[in-house]
């Protein structure tokens, strides 16, 4: 059983036992424009709750990416840093960020559900 | 403040434009491909670019105008050309640069066109140096579009006969719909291509029918990718009142003549920079890896010493990775000297390199 939640700085996180996997929003890729570099977090590190794990650059601008939750990296997406272009097409499957085994589930339940994020994307777009 | 908005609005609102405000104008940073897609497109195809907030400045006269404007540009006017364009740059008496422009030969006087957040300062400038001797012009009825690329010169063509014998940087008057338009052979962005100044009220027929042949509408996000790749400097970033055209590596856009003769604006500054050489000077640099480094990115030497400053970074389409320019000591400027760049902390290996990163082509006529 999976459940798909959002955070504020626009990123997705799918809990699988202890292991979350953590992307940005279709939104965020439409915000950003075409993403040109990605950088991950290292795996082995530890990354805290709304701390930074990461940067995508468009031609545009850098934007740092966040965890919405704490824990150890256990995986990151080397496709995404290889060819960039992947997190614009297909930003909430396979162009995946990073994995962390979790610390503590509860951070979870701070977290937007689907429609609750499509009307604050929604929102702060406007 | 109210932001402007061109004569092209409307189209660039049905063609999904993402608006930027620039220079107090509503502008189109991209459409909906994005500007990799528009980046490319322009390189492949044909592209067009509203640059109607840059100023198109007539100043009318005959050969005393051309004497008064030789004491500010450091061009021979004299013996150029009818209808022939020069870059150049409007200086300070520090040779410090206000403004870089194109100055085309008209058979009225000259036209100018300047950057659209420096145009009102410098018709200013202008008008003082001329002591309001001529009539000039900064005109707000003319929309000013770029079509660029390698199917730009036969797409303009169907709509305005005539314009693919134009040279490289000359230019002409010509009609679309019974209007007066002046087009030149120039652009921004590496390619081919023609700029064209035409009533506000018959832009958007102008456009349309060049879309209609083939061409597609480009932001200033693609603008900017296009002309870095070139080489090209951006006023307010590569450019600016703390560098002269000698550290801008742009000498060549001075008059040998005029140098010998050293009657101009800044003179002074240029004639000793060019005879003892400059402490710092424009490069290309080529980070090693994808990493992008930015306008304000600390350039290092290999013993860790700060050496200089981008001033110009993004990803270039063309060239598939990171590109740059910027200013950096003069002992470090040869071509390969290997250099750190300072991103988030870490310090990642670059190389000085030559410029143009992407190889332009220009039509026939462009080397005189």
């Amino acid at each position: 059983m999976s459940e798909v939640k959002y955070s504020k700085e626009h990123e997705w996180i799918k809990l699988e036992g202890d292991v979350a996997t953590i992307g940005i929003t279709k939104h965020a890729t439409e915000m950003l424009g075409d993403i040109v570099f990605a950088e991950l977090p290292e795996k082995g590190s530890n990354v805290e709750k709304d701390g930074t794990a990461g940067v995508v650059e468009s031609t545009k601008a850098a934007s740092d990416v966040y965890t919405p939750v704490s824990g150890e990296v256990v995986d990151t997406n080397q496709a995404i840093v290889d060819d960039p272009s992947k997190i614009n097409q297909d930003p909430e499957d396979s162009a995946w960020f990073f994995k962390l085994k979790i610390k503590d589930q509860s951070e979870m339940d701070t977290l937007m559900n689907k429609d609750d994020y499509d009307k604050f994307a929604k929102e702060t777009s406007a | 403040m109210n932001t402007k908005k061109t004569s092209l609005y409307q189209l660039h609102q049905e063609s999904n434009a993402k608006f930027v405000e620039f220079a107090g104008y509503q502008m189109p940073i991209q459409y909906s491909e994005g500007i990799v897609e528009e980046h490319k497109f322009t390189r492949n195809h044909s592209g067009i670019f509203d640059v109607s907030h840059m100023g198109q400045l007539f100043i009318y006269g005959g050969e005393n105008l051309i004497n008064d404007l030789e004491k500010i540009f450091p061009l021979d006017l004299k013996n150029l050309k009818l209808n022939h364009s020069k870059y150049s740059f409007l200086m300070d008496k520090d040779a410090g640069i206000h403004d870089d422009l194109i100055i085309t030969k008209t058979n009225e006087g000259f036209l100018i066109i300047l950057n659209a957040a420096c145009k009102d300062n410098d018709f200013k400038i202008l008008k003082e140096l001329l002591e309001e001797k001529y009539k000039m012009v900064l005109d707000e009825n003319r929309s000013l579009i770029a079509i660029q690329g390698p199917k730009s010169s036969q797409i303009l063509n169907d709509v305005v006969a005539g314009v693919k014998d134009l040279n490289f940087m000359s230019g002409n008057w010509f009609s679309f719909q019974d209007q007066k338009v002046y087009i030149t052979r120039s652009g921004y962005t590496g390619e081919d291509g023609f700029e064209i100044s035409i009533p506000n009220d018959f832009v958007d027929k102008l456009t349309r029918e060049l879309i209609n042949k083939g061409s597609k509408l480009i932001g200033l996000g693609a603008r900017d990718t296009l002309r870095l790749e070139a080489g090209l400097c951006l006023y307010g970033h590569d450019l600016d009142k703390d560098k002269t055209p000698v550290e801008a590596n742009l000498k060549w856009a001075i008059s040998k003549e005029r140098i010998s003769k050293g009657d101009f604006i800044g003179s002074d500054i240029i004639i000793k920079q060019l005879n003892n050489g400059v402490s710092k000077i424009r490069v290309g640099i080529k980070p090693e890896g994808r990493i992008i480094a930015r306008e304000k990115t600390k350039i290092f030497n290999q013993s860790d010493v700060h050496i200089g400053e981008i001033t110009s970074g993004t990803f270039g389409p063309s060239v598939n990775g990171p590109v740059a320019m910027g200013y950096i000591e003069n002992e470090f400027s040869k071509k390969d000297t290997k250099v750190f760049l300072e991103v988030r902390g870490k310090k990642h290996p670059a190389n000085i390199c030559g410029l143009p990163f992407y190889k332009k082509s220009y039509v026939k006529g462009a080397i005189k």
